[in-house]
């Protein structure tokens, strides 16, 4: 518990929190952390949703102050006003959640309240040139007149990632900065931290991508319920240390559920042709067809605009242009509207939690019981008595922890949230289920939880189609591996693929 | 564990004394209204004032039902002022007579008639709104902008920019009774403050208990995740300018039936006063959060305020920067009670 514990030779440290803790009212988002960040080097936060990586990181960068400890820098203390004092003392920081305006341009994100100034106004030229070297380091074809509404989730993550680069750091905080990014824009993010640190920036990393985050890190420290309960360098390090730390379980995604026959064809796709509903000229979804029995899992690995989030959204009726035959149970479904899929049995839960699966303004229960209203209406009215049955039921059934249903949605952490999203949605009991990158920014614990519920569901006749961009979620429960490449099928693995197989399919140049 | 406990315990008490001064804001802000004004002049705190104040309120107390619903969807509805004084005019018309000269004769509807009229006209008039925003896609303000000003217009069309006055009917032809709704009283109390109170209840119960209800709060919450979780948010988007469009048209009723006489240019900025009722009754402009409880208090809030300002005599300029005062005050506790909750841990 001393400080001194665990503390490092302070030589060429940084930036160092001191026994920060951080509260808010009741509840202890941090216990007294100390904290190093060394200088040229990676150090890595490891953690699961709530212990306080968050929490420390905007500390650390300025955006909230702590209850108590202190913040050295250069060995002096320090306290930072706000994020712009401390980028001006050279502390950045990459934000877990995107913080663009999307109606404006790349260039304008990226200098957005530090506009090069020249003699007649801003000096857009000069920017937009400043940007097109930045895009060049990281090997991305975004235009910077283009408005960042345009761009694909991914790109947005660069953009965010340009801005913090824009500012020549001496120190940069990344949290889950490749949440949405591909495996090639990962490699590309990391040999820019590289050239990075070998020109004397530290970074910090935060990642729930665990093997990801072990192939740059320098040193790791894994904090658990606002303590830091564990800190090594590299050498010392390997997953299963991490993990152990982190959540005192082996890391393990399940395997695919047996001892069961699957049944007739739940779903059935034919010859679906999707256009861009950006408008360009040509399909996100190109002639694809795929059927899916019940009780099968089938994981649909691809890159980002592979166009997977497009074919679950259009198989959940989102899309009005689409063509192609969807039969459910064999019934043909094509012509119903999203209600009338969610009646007839298929539920799609959303990859954007945020922006597609919670109503924030409505509480755990309500979120829960939002897709099954008509199941708890008696004539003109809810009845509370049912709808209390159902929500209860559902926080058993996906296991959320939270104080009871009437909680904000927001008090939840990332992964509980997920939870309520797909309790919302297992609510309507459904025969066929859609998830659209269910492990997105949720750690291992939930997601193993998650994989286990799809699993259990599997096993009761559910039919399970959930994507990736996560090569090791594929080799988990899953029955059957499709991989899309720009809106087709382009290979199908039983569960004994090996990831280089998926990957050679995905299109992707990977070295390892 | 029990450090914890012991520390919370105090805070937690200091935090909900906040929390309902601001949750009832509203409530306390009548009570402060009626006690300064009780004590200011001795005519105001009577059952009789009260009553007349309250009749007053239904006008606007209907209109912020119609605009809960419609803000509560996210939107904004600026054609109620409009609505109201175009059916006020429709009604009007019909009771002095509708002439068909092809046929030479001249109608004279029963008033049960011309306020079912009256109120399916209003509801188309929102309705339109309702397909302009949820189909075509126009911005909220501004297709009831466009909406108010149509409105506005045929309602001076109609009547080339008069007043009709004539709308007590006549026995011999069956069409008396118009005055019932606006003087009329039961168990001495205005039946148009029991038209308020039973609208109120209607949309409470619907708001509260009702499918539709639930509908409302998702879509005006996340309207992405309620369309994804099977909410028919277009249809939940008509049915609430409908609504709007309907009690706009009961309070042209209301209003023309308290005056006796219908004119093109009633009603001009109650649509203000009507999203002012809803601020202040806890609203977000934003969608999702609003009951129709804090409506109905920020209704009352406003009547009683503009009431007892004329009652102490105070000029009807001072009313005004009153209300613009109480309005910023509304929405600065919203910002105030939104800054609290929106902290992430």
């Amino acid at each position: 518990m001393s400080a001194t514990a665990t503390k490092p030779d302070t030589a060429e440290v940084v930036l160092a929190a001191r026994n920060v803790a951080k509260s808010y009212g009741a509840v202890h988002a941090l216990k007294g952390v100390n904290f190093d960040i060394h200088r040229g080097q990676v150090t890595t936060l490891f953690g699961e949703n709530g212990a306080g990586k968050s929490t420390l990181m905007k500390i650390l960068s300025g955006v909230i102050q702590p209850t108590s400890g202190e913040i050295i820098l250069d060995g002096k203390p320090v306290a930072f006003q706000n994020s712009t004092h401390a980028r001006d003392l050279g502390v950045s920081i990459i934000h877990q959640e995107l913080s663009l305006a999307p109606n404006l341009s790349v260039r304008d994100n990226i200098f957005m309240g530090r506009e090069i100034m020249g003699p007649t106004g801003v000096n857009f030229a000069e920017e937009e040139a400043q940007v097109r070297k930045l895009m060049a380091d990281l090997e991305e074809d975004i235009d910077p007149l283009t408005p960042v509404e345009d761009l694909r989730l991914g790109q947005q993550q660069i953009v965010e990632i340009a801005r913090a680069l824009s500012v020549d750091s001496r120190i940069l905080i990344m949290d889950e900065p490749t949440s949405a990014l591909s495996a090639t824009e990962v490699e590309v993010l990391f040999k820019v931290i590289n050239d990075l640190t070998s020109k004397g920036v530290s970074i910090v990393y935060i990642s729930h991508h665990l093997e990801e985050a072990l192939q740059i890190t320098d040193h790791a420290v894994v904090l658990r319920d606002g303590t830091m309960t564990a800190w090594a360098p590299r050498a010392e390090i390997d997953l299963n240390w991490i993990v152990r730390n982190m959540v005192g379980e082996n890391y393990n995604l399940g395997s695919p559920p047996d001892g069961y026959a699957f049944g007739q064809t739940a779903l059935s796709v034919q010859n679906m042709v999707l256009p861009d509903p950006g408008g360009n000229p040509y399909n996100v979804v190109d002639n694809l067809s795929l059927d899916v029995k019940a009780g099968e899992i089938v994981c649909i690995y691809g890159l980002m605009g592979a166009g997977r989030s497009e074919l679950m959204e259009a198989l959940a009726g989102r899309y009005r242009q689409q063509s192609g035959r969807i039969e459910l149970l064999g019934q043909e479904i094509s012509d119903l509207s999203i209600a009338g899929r969610i009646a007839s049995g298929l539920a799609l839960v959303p990859e954007d939690r945020q922006r597609d699966g919670l109503v924030q303004t409505m509480s755990v229960g309500q979120n829960l019981s939002l897709a099954s209203i008509g199941a708890f209406t008696r004539g003109l009215f809810t009845s509370r008595r049912a709808e209390k049955a159902l929500v209860a039921d559902s926080i058993k059934r996906v296991t959320v922890k939270t104080s009871g249903p009437d909680a904000a949605i927001g008090s939840l952490s990332g992964g509980n949230q997920q939870k309520v999203v797909i309790g919302k949605m297992m609510a309507t009991n459904p025969k066929v289920i859609l998830l659209d990158e269910p492990s997105r920014g949720i750690d291992i614990g939930a997601k193993a939880e998650v994989f286990r519920l799809l699993a259990d569901g599997a096993k009761q006749g559910l039919a399970v189609v959930y994507t990736t961009s996560e090569v090791s979620e594929c080799l988990s429960i899953a029955h059957r591996i499709i991989v899309m490449h720009k809106g087709r099928i382009t290979a199908e693995f039983g569960a004994d693929a090996t990831k280089e197989m998926i990957m050679a399919a995905s299109g992707e140049q990977h070295a390892a | 564990m029990s450090q914890t406990s012991k520390s919370a315990a105090p805070q937690g008490q200091g935090f909900s004394l906040l929390k309902l001064l601001l949750e009832g804001r509203a409530f306390f802000a009548l009570i402060v209204i009626i006690a300064v004004f009780s004590y200011l002049s001795p005519n105001y705190f009577t059952t009789s004032n009260f009553l007349i104040m309250a009749s007053q309120v239904a006008i606007f107390g209907l209109l912020a039902i119609g605009m809960l619903l419609v803000i509560l969807n996210g939107g904004i509805d600026l054609s109620v002022g409009s609505i109201l004084a175009l059916c006020g005019v429709i009604a009007g018309a019909m009771m002095q007579g509708i002439e068909i000269k092809a046929m030479g004769v001249i109608l004279y509807p029963p008033v049960w008639a011309v306020v079912v009229i009256t109120v399916t006209i209003g509801a188309l008039v929102g309705a339109v709104n309702g397909v302009l925003v949820a189909y075509l896609k126009v911005p909220a303000f501004v297709a009831t902008l466009g909406v108010m000003y149509v409105a506005r217009g045929v309602a001076l069309l109609l009547t080339n920019g008069l007043t009709y006055n004539r709308l007590a009917g006549s026995a011999e032809l069956g069409n008396t009774g118009f005055k019932w709704l606006g003087s009329e009283r039961i168990a001495g109390i205005p039946i148009s403050v029991l038209i308020l109170a039973v609208c109120a209840v209607i949309a409470w119960l619907v708001l509260s208990r009702s499918a539709f209800g639930r509908w409302l709060y998702a879509s005006g919450g996340n309207e992405r995740a309620a369309e994804l979780s099977g909410v028919p948010v277009k249809f939940v988007k008509v049915t609430v300018y409908t609504l709007s469009g309907a009690l706009s048209a009961v309070a042209g009723l209301v209003l023309s039936s308290q005056l006796t006489s219908a004119g093109p240019t009633a009603g001009t900025t109650y649509e203000l006063t009507a999203i002012a009722a809803v601020v202040i009754g806890g609203a977000a402009l934003t969608g999702g959060r609003g009951t129709v409880l804090g409506t109905m208090l920020g209704a009352f809030v406003i009547g009683f305020l503009s009431a007892g300002l004329v009652i102490v005599g105070v000029s009807s300029y001072w009313q005004t920067v009153f209300t613009g005062a109480v309005i910023v005050l509304a929405v600065l506790m919203n910002s105030i009670q939104t800054g609290k909750g929106g902290k992430k841990a």
